[in-house]
């Protein structure tokens, strides 16, 4: 009788998670939106194309162009009719950079507009003239540089969009359906109702961490799938599938805080906004929607003490950064941490009704 | 055979309320009981200590031979709790709510359709409970209340916001549930209800039993003179004053001649003997009269 009672209490929440469009939404659509959005304006970003016009001939770069592919591929070139019209396009914003040549002269005029491709610009018209020059010389270069990145070359916005955005997609998932529904059976006195059913207080709250459980690995499932499309191209590395229980221990830490919001607000509206005021500030400062590595020194130093940021971090850990299995457990026992302290301050402050 | 719900001297206070403050009756096999009283009168907080969902501050109370308080697992399948139309899952069809509710009580899927045909449901067992009109929401709250086929059923202000017809619907239904053999106790503050349903009454106020006993002993009591009306023009007052008796006040409005009377026999009698009984109406007392004599008029909100 009490494993029916579990079984067809999880069978009513799911029937109702799924039926419920606005969960739905903020659960899963509207965090994919976020994925698709900011995994395709941060594709490519870490190799900006420079757009250069070309005021008559320039040989150089023709010939630059030719040797090295990788000049090439770096370097978008068009033909101008004439240097106004050129340096007018460039003013505009619609090139980097206008180029002539008189004589063995390069002339560049680029706009400070955007000083990183300024930067960009002259170092790389900078290296194609001393290419040239050195080669004119007709000597074997003496010293040679060859620089690579430390991250796996894998490592594109995509790879940490994913979990920074997976990881705000549970919170909110899990703190919302949990005070909402707290607060909705308490408020309809389903909960009483509930109470004066032969079941135990254990098998409600075991049918609700299932539902959680079930909805957080949708989730993770959704967001894989989505992000490893060839357009988006996440990699998973080795160990990866320690996400999962990842993804458990953060659902059940943010379940925790959402029961401990159900048991305080009284109605929908105040548990709504109490979550908000919790999970936003923890989206922005934990991770999820700025990368820690180029966020600020405060939010990284106020990031240590939200839930979000070890989930975060440690799902980008196995999921991205190839380190092993291990590199989760520091987050998973900080994870059991939160969950057991928001767990006992919402049964101390739980209310079967509202008198 | 000993009583179904035995309370004694029941007392529970809230921070400066006292909300229940010395209640004691018995309800016995097969009664349907009702529990009257304005708002804050103590009604629910006595049904809420006798469900076992509060513990009294004193005072003790046994539902069918076992103490109420603790909550106690072997009581809870033996009663049914109907609490409000809007205590259900959500999004979930009256179909899937009675079958879950079944379930938590080990009761198949079959039974569950089936009290669904009982309370009138069967055509609408596939909308959502948030969809049902409120005479279907209160029908299928009963339902998830029956479900398990309880001993004793506690019904909680069950016609709230329903419009007369379905008020009158739902009573077919609770007298049906209540001549099966059951055990009903139920709370409202609809005196006709209260009249038209329930073998015996207690009317609370301020946390008190005032008075308990069957709805038509309480109105004697009560000896309030009958009202007899018949058309105006008829008879004259004096002439009706006369064949009435001492003790009769006479008043006619134009539209009625109306008739007070402790003894209605003459009264009677003698509109009859004057052939003056074109649109006869006979009022007694009824139990809003006990209520309002009881629980005073004063308005409160």
């Amino acid at each position: 009788m009490r494993g029916g009672g579990f079984a067809s209490l999880s069978r009513a929440m799911f029937l109702g998670f799924i039926r419920d469009r606005t969960a739905l939404i903020f659960s899963i659509l509207l965090p994919v939106l976020f994925l698709v959005f900011f995994g395709s304006i941060y594709k490519n970003s870490s190799a900006p194309e420079i757009s250069l016009i070309e005021v008559g001939q320039v040989r150089l770069l023709s010939q630059a162009r030719r040797a090295d592919p990788g000049v090439a591929s770096v370097l978008a070139v068009r033909d101008a009719r004439s240097l106004a019209v050129a340096l007018d396009a460039v003013r505009k914003g619609n090139d980097d950079a206008a180029v002539l040549q008189r004589g063995g002269h390069i002339i560049v005029r680029y706009s400070i507009a955007d000083q990183t491709k300024a930067g960009l610009v002259n170092s790389v018209l900078a290296s194609i003239v001393q290419a040239a020059n050195q080669a004119a010389s007709g000597q074997r270069p003496r010293f040679t540089l060859s620089a690579s990145q430390v991250e796996d070359k894998s490592l594109k916005p995509i790879q940490y969009v994913t979990p920074g955005l997976l990881g705000w997609a549970l919170a909110s998932g899990a703190t919302f359906g949990a005070a909402i529904t707290l607060v909705s059976w308490r408020q309809t006195k389903l909960l009483r109702r509930l109470r004066l059913a032969p079941i135990g207080t254990g098998s409600i709250v075991a049918a609700r961490i299932g539902i959680a459980l079930a909805i957080g690995l949708i989730q993770l499932a959704v967001f894989l799938a989505i992000a490893r499309l060839p357009y988006f191209g996440l990699k998973l590395t080795a160990a990866w599938w320690m996400t999962i229980p990842l993804v458990a221990c953060g659902i059940l830490a943010f379940m925790s805080i959402g029961l401990l919001v159900g048991a305080i607000a009284k109605t929908q509206q105040a548990a709504t906004a109490i979550a908000n005021l919790i999970i936003l500030p923890m989206a922005f400062v934990g991770g999820a929607f700025i990368p820690l590595d180029f966020a600020p020194d405060w939010v990284r130093q106020a990031s240590y003490v939200m839930p979000l940021r070890y989930l975060v971090t440690a799902m980008q850990d196995v999921m991205a950064r190839g380190e092993g299995p291990s590199a989760a457990l520091p987050a998973i026992g900080i994870l059991l941490g939160f969950t057991l302290v928001a767990g006992l301050a919402a049964m101390r402050l739980f209310r079967w009704d509202d008198i | 055979m000993p009583p179904v719900i035995s309370v004694r001297d029941l007392r529970k206070s809230y921070a400066d309320v006292t909300a229940v403050d010395g209640v004691s009756f018995d309800v016995d096999q097969g009664e349907f009981f009702g529990i009257l009283g304005p708002n804050g009168a103590g009604k629910t907080t006595t049904l809420e200590i006798i469900e076992g969902l509060r513990e009294p501050d004193s005072g003790h109370a046994t539902v069918l031979g076992l103490a109420a308080w603790p909550r106690n697992g072997a009581l809870l399948p033996r009663i049914g709790v109907q609490l409000q139309a809007s205590s259900f899952f959500e999004r979930l069809t009256a179909r899937e709510q009675i079958r879950t509710f079944a379930s938590l009580y080990g009761v198949p899927a079959k039974n569950a359709d089936e009290m669904l045909g009982t309370v009138g449901l069967t055509d609408s067992a596939g909308v959502r409970a948030e969809k049902l009109s409120g005479g279907q929401a209160q029908r299928l709250s009963i339902a998830c209340a029956l479900v398990h086929d309880p001993e004793l059923v506690f019904l909680d202000e069950p016609t709230g916001a329903l419009d007369p017809q379905a008020r009158r619907n739902l009573w077919d239904l609770l007298r049906e549930i209540s001549s099966s053999g059951r055990t009903v106790v139920l709370t409202t503050h609809h005196m006709d209800e209260a009249e038209s349903l329930c073998d015996r009454v207690a009317i609370m106020d301020h946390g008190k039993i005032l008075r308990a006993g069957p709805p038509a002993a309480l109105v004697r009591e009560l000896d309030q003179p009958v009202r007899i009306s018949v058309q105006s023009g008829l008879i004259t007052r004096d002439e009706a004053a006369a064949r009435a008796g001492p003790g009769a006040a006479v008043t006619d409005d134009g539209v009625s001649l109306t008739i007070a009377t402790r003894d209605a026999g003459p009264a009677l009698a003698g509109l009859a003997g004057a052939d003056a009984l074109a649109g006869l109406r006979v009022q007694g007392a009824t139990l809003e009269d006990v209520f309002l004599s009881l629980t005073g008029r004063e308005y409160r909100a």
